[in-house]
């Protein structure tokens, strides 16, 4: 998926984009409204991180304008205010949602993908691999003409897994995927969706492979 | 509020008890200045009488003879003829001598202008008005003093006064009861625009700072200059420190968002497992500090508006619904089911904002205990109070401890591992004390923690 970032912290915004980037996505970074302005009338982008205090103004600028120009494309503010006091008028103003900083990673990616099935349509998210067709965004597993909705640690898992297939992914390092950081996880726990996962692709051309000491993989053929 | 202002007296009272005392005044002043008037005139005109009467006896007089003779005329007494039956006196004197009446009655004459004389004398104990007068009878050889006193008792002038004293007080105690209600007139006028202003104030939001715009009566311009001054400093000190407690947030949630955001990243990046492990204590003591900068903030700003309730009438279906929408996502990253289980409308009154913000936290409570693929049932009810019930499927609260974990920065003892800052359930608590109901804390029979929020 393509996102715009509008973020002046360069620090903050260098982490989000790594983080985004290694889940696959391509972002571009604004670091002022106007940049932003730049940015969002020549790209098209299936997500825009908004931030609310920028140099040359504020994210609420951004939003009017945007709106204004009959833009559908989602919008999370990304605030640094305290819990309650402006985001009402940030919804009201046409965010799609928002993200207190600082925020969980999943999190983000959560309120994204709300934000996405709600805006259905506009972003084409459909991954093909042999048989097999994901979609992140709504959640939906096909093989052949079976579909299955996938709960969020499985789609999770499988985003994971997809994004990279080939790869081994050491279990502890899916456990920090999927668990927040303050569950008390075991390594056991990823067996659980691993085995749900190699259900639903069962009888497809892919599998999950265990290597023992070193991880699972996803196969393809 | 008003326990805490010293009273001193009531301008309405002073007002109005300045205005009756001058009426009472005005009223007793009226009476005996009317009646004393009145006395004198009544007085005028028995003296006037009395005087005809003195005058038509001396004009009978003539001498004849070198005598006396007086003659008296049927109508010098029959003219003071009074409904009061009031006795007649007389006295003529020649020289001194009594020649005809009553012995005893004053009988000196003009006084020195020549007119008549009038005055009260006390006669048989009884107080009698007399005319006096005297005239000089002169003859060839012949020359004497002849003086003609009338008296006449005042019992119908004194009925004529009582009559005039009694109207005089009639109209007095009229006047004076028509003063004293357009003195409550006059004074609910002129107290009027201050329990105007009063009430346009005390209805005023706790937000609403700004000045007055309807019309005062100039005395009070002075005091609603100063109003608005003192509203518009208040505005901008509100103002600068919410903007303070905004640019705070600001400067402490972007490094640490920074700081998280990094740490993820590097915790996919690191392979060592004690490096995995110190990122993620890192990230863990991140989502600490920022969970309890942010409910620290929430509960000082609920402390603050607690005190002034921004009360409007709202749907809490929606409220409740909206909120789930909001925190859709975050259960669906724990696999938890939010479930709502709401009649069609439950209206209240309440403060939008507060009461978002309490749901808010116990919503945001159950989902952290509640473990994965169960569901968070949020009920809403409508019976004699309306009520909101969260309910999840978690280990619930441990018993002995229930009563205390509403209380400021307590949190339960099987809650560790558990990010939080113990302020949840308490801001929970405020803002249903504040609404004038209460939380309940509970654990359902099939087990899970169960909160129920009442109006």
């Amino acid at each position: 998926m393509k996102f715009l970032l509008i973020e002046d912290n360069y620090d903050l915004a260098q982490a989000i984009c790594a983080r985004l980037q290694l889940d696959g996505h391509v972002i571009d970074h604004a670091g002022t409204i106007e940049d932003g302005n730049g940015f969002s009338d020549s790209g098209d982008y299936d997500l825009i991180l908004l931030d609310v205090m920028l140099p040359d103004g504020d994210g609420r600028d951004f939003l009017r304008r945007h709106r204004s120009s009959r833009r559908t494309t989602p919008v999370i503010v990304l605030t640094a205010r305290s819990q309650v006091s402006d985001r009402i008028s940030l919804l009201d103003l046409g965010a799609d949602d928002y993200v207190t900083k600082p925020f969980d990673h999943a999190e983000l990616e959560a309120r994204c993908r709300a934000v996405l099935r709600r805006n259905a349509g506009t972003a084409q998210t459909l991954t093909r691999m042999g048989d097999v067709t994901f979609d992140p965004v709504a959640g939906v597993l096909t093989v052949g003409a079976a579909s299955v909705s996938l709960r969020n640690k499985e789609l999770r898992l499988l985003e994971v897994l997809f994004n990279a297939p080939g790869q081994i992914f050491p279990k502890q390092k899916l456990v920090d995927r999927l668990f927040s950081y303050d569950d008390d996880v075991s390594e056991n726990a990823i067996e659980v969706y691993i085995g749900r996962l190699r259900k639903h692709l069962e009888g497809s051309q892919l599998q999950i492979s265990t290597h023992r000491g070193l991880g699972y993989r996803l196969d393809h053929g | 509020m008003a326990d805490h202002v010293r009273v001193s007296g009531s301008l309405r009272n002073r007002l109005t008890v300045t205005l009756i005392g001058g009426a009472a005044v005005l009223a007793v002043l009226l009476f005996f200045v009317v009646r004393s008037y009145a006395a004198q005139i009544a007085q005028q005109g028995q003296d006037s009488i009395l005087g005809a009467s003195v005058t038509s006896i001396l004009d009978a007089a003539s001498l004849r003879d070198g005598q006396i003779e007086v003659d008296f005329p049927y109508a010098s007494f029959s003219m003071l003829g009074t409904a009061a039956d009031d006795r007649i006196f007389y006295a003529i004197y020649q020289d001194d001598v009594l020649l005809s009446g009553y012995d005893g009655l004053p009988a000196d004459g003009n006084d020195p202008n020549g007119e008549s004389k009038y005055r009260t004398v006390d006669f048989q104990g009884t107080d009698v008005r007399l005319a006096a007068s005297s005239r000089m009878m002169v003859g060839a050889d012949f020359r004497a003093q002849l003086t003609v006193s009338v008296a006449q008792t005042q019992d119908s002038l004194s009925v004529t006064l009582n009559q005039i004293s009694r109207n005089v007080a009639i109209f007095g105690a009229g006047f004076f009861g028509l003063v004293v209600l357009l003195a409550f007139w006059a004074t609910s006028t002129a107290i009027g625009p201050l329990a105007r202003l009063t009430t346009s104030i005390t209805r005023r939001g706790p937000q609403d700072l700004r000045p007055v715009a309807s019309p005062v009566p100039s005395e009070m311009v002075p005091l609603v200059t100063s109003l608005n001054s003192f509203m518009s400093r208040l505005d901008q000190s509100l103002g600068r420190s919410e903007d303070f407690i905004a640019e705070a947030a600001h400067r402490v949630r972007t490094p640490l968002a920074t700081l998280r955001s990094h740490a993820e990243a590097t915790l996919q990046r690191v392979d060592r497992e004690e490096n995995r492990q110190a990122m993620r204590s890192m990230i863990r003591a991140i989502d600490e500090s920022s969970r309890a900068a942010g409910q620290l903030l929430d509960h000082a700003m609920i402390t603050f508006r607690a005190d002034h309730l921004d009360r409007q009438a709202l749907d809490l279906v929606d409220l409740v619904q909206d909120l789930a929408v909001r925190l859709a996502p975050i259960a669906d990253m724990r696999d938890v089911d939010l479930l709502v289980d709401a009649p069609v409308s439950v209206p209240v009154t309440g403060d939008a904002i507060l009461l978002q913000n309490a749901i808010r936290n116990i919503v945001d409570n159950a989902l952290k205990y509640a473990p994965a693929e169960s569901a968070v049932h949020i009920g809403v009810t409508n019976g004699a109070a309306a009520s909101v019930t969260v309910r999840d499927e978690g280990p619930g609260f441990p018993v002995d401890e229930m009563s205390g974990l509403s209380t400021r920065f307590a949190r339960g003892s099987n809650a560790e591992g558990i990010i939080g800052s113990g302020l949840g359930l308490t801001i929970a608590k405020d803002v249903a004390v504040a609404h004038g109901g209460d939380l309940t804390l509970d654990n359902h029979s099939k087990g899970g923690a169960c909160v129920t929020f009442s109006f």
